[in-house]
């Protein structure tokens, strides 16, 4: 089956990782800007990373015949030096033109703090400005809770925001139900020890109906595994759901989602 | 609802697999007690201990929601106060 992995790091993946992906199935990801394992020290360092998820990315992709599409920020762990993240909002325009920029993301919150706070705040007005679509990192293991509620908060006190337009990444059986309630799109991680397991992923699926839910693998350079939203799907046909509602929450769900980006411009397979 | 398996194929199917499980906590649990047999737990792992008992105490409950239950009891408390407390004005 045809699906698409709408939260995976290449950067940090190797080229066997594109063919073997394709071979499963991905036709299409996204790739949100996240953190590299180090702090990186200036605006330039951002800048380079942005050059590679617009120009290297989509180009190793193609390879493979899988089209890629990125999200734009300075991440939340970042957040903590006020002055560079400012510094790096203020560059990202140069890139958002870029034809695979689908919005800006991940933002979010790491560890709950003020200056997280702060610059998720400048990140919402940055996408407000520009009309982008915004994809949301919430917090691990006991700051989830939490750092949702929060990110929630601040989402819907913001009256120039289009919930449609946002996807709240990471949800889990305690963030998943107000997430989707309030209007939002929601994305389960398939990632073992910290976040979902892809049986919890299919009950979730099972419980909501699939609506406005997306399936990532978030790989990155960390313990993850790219391939994790081909094991969501043999879950799904292992306890006999079927095809379409399959289709829906690979395929679908996240065409729908990215369609909402004006820069979206995605060929499905002949 | 688009469950289509019926309760008795789901125990079918898990019941080796949750025994595993069940059986990875009771042996955990097991090799915590001999090592405070040398030396007792600090407190942060007291308490973490104490966490996973409590879970498994949300496991026996008769609720349909056993996960998020779980899901909550190893979550940090939100404040709908937190703006004041990290002084962020709202929008
Ligand atoms: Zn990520």
């Amino acid at each position: 089956m045809d699906y698409i992995d709408p939260h995976i790091h290449m950067v940090s993946r190797t080229t066997d990782d594109y063919a073997t992906l394709a071979r499963m199935g991905c036709v299409a990801m996204s790739e949100p800007a996240f953190w590299a394992g180090y702090d990186r020290g200036s605006v330039d360092g951002f800048r380079d990373y942005f050059r590679q998820l617009t120009e290297t990315e989509p180009a190793r992709a193609a390879q493979y015949g899988i089209q890629h599409f990125t999200w734009l920020c300075i991440n939340a762990k970042e957040a903590e030096n006020v002055q560079l993240s400012r510094d790096v909002i203020a560059m990202i325009p140069e890139f958002l033109d870029k034809p695979n920029v689908l919005g800006i993301g991940e933002i979010g919150l790491n560890k709950n703090t003020k200056n997280e706070a702060t610059i998720f705040l400048e990140h919402l007005d940055l996408a407000a400005e520009h009309g982008q679509s915004i994809l949301i990192h919430t917090p691990h293991l006991e700051d989830k809770y939490q750092g949702t509620r929060m990110i929630l908060d601040m989402l819907c006190d913001d009256k120039r925001l289009d919930r449609d337009r946002i996807l709240v990444d990471h949800v889990e059986e305690h963030t998943i139900g107000e997430v989707l309630d309030r209007g939002f799109w929601g994305g389960m991680t398939l990632y073992p020890v910290t976040k979902c397991t892809p049986e919890r992923a299919v009950d979730m699926i099972e419980q909501t109906g699939g609506e406005r839910l997306l399936v990532n693998s978030a790989g990155d350079w960390g313990p993850s595994k790219p391939t994790a939203v081909p094991d969501l799907i043999f879950e799904m046909r292992r306890r006999g759901l079927s095809e379409s509602l399959i289709r829906k929450v690979v395929y679908d769900n996240p065409l729908e989602f990215f369609s909402k980006s004006k820069q979206f411009n995605f060929t499905p397979r002949g | 609802m688009t469950n289509v398996r019926n309760g008795d194929q789901i125990v079918a199917e898990s019941f080796l697999e949750v025994r595993a499980k069940l059986l990875e906590v009771a042996a955990t649990l097991d090799r915590i007690d001999r090592a405070c047999e040398t030396a007792p737990l600090d407190e942060p792992a007291k308490s973490k201990r104490e966490l996973l008992i409590e879970a498994t105490k949300i496991l026996l409950s008769d609720e349909p929601s056993r996960a998020e239950q779980l899901q909550q009891l190893f979550s940090r408390k939100y404040d709908t106060d937190w703006r004041q407390q990290l002084g962020i004005t709202e929008a």
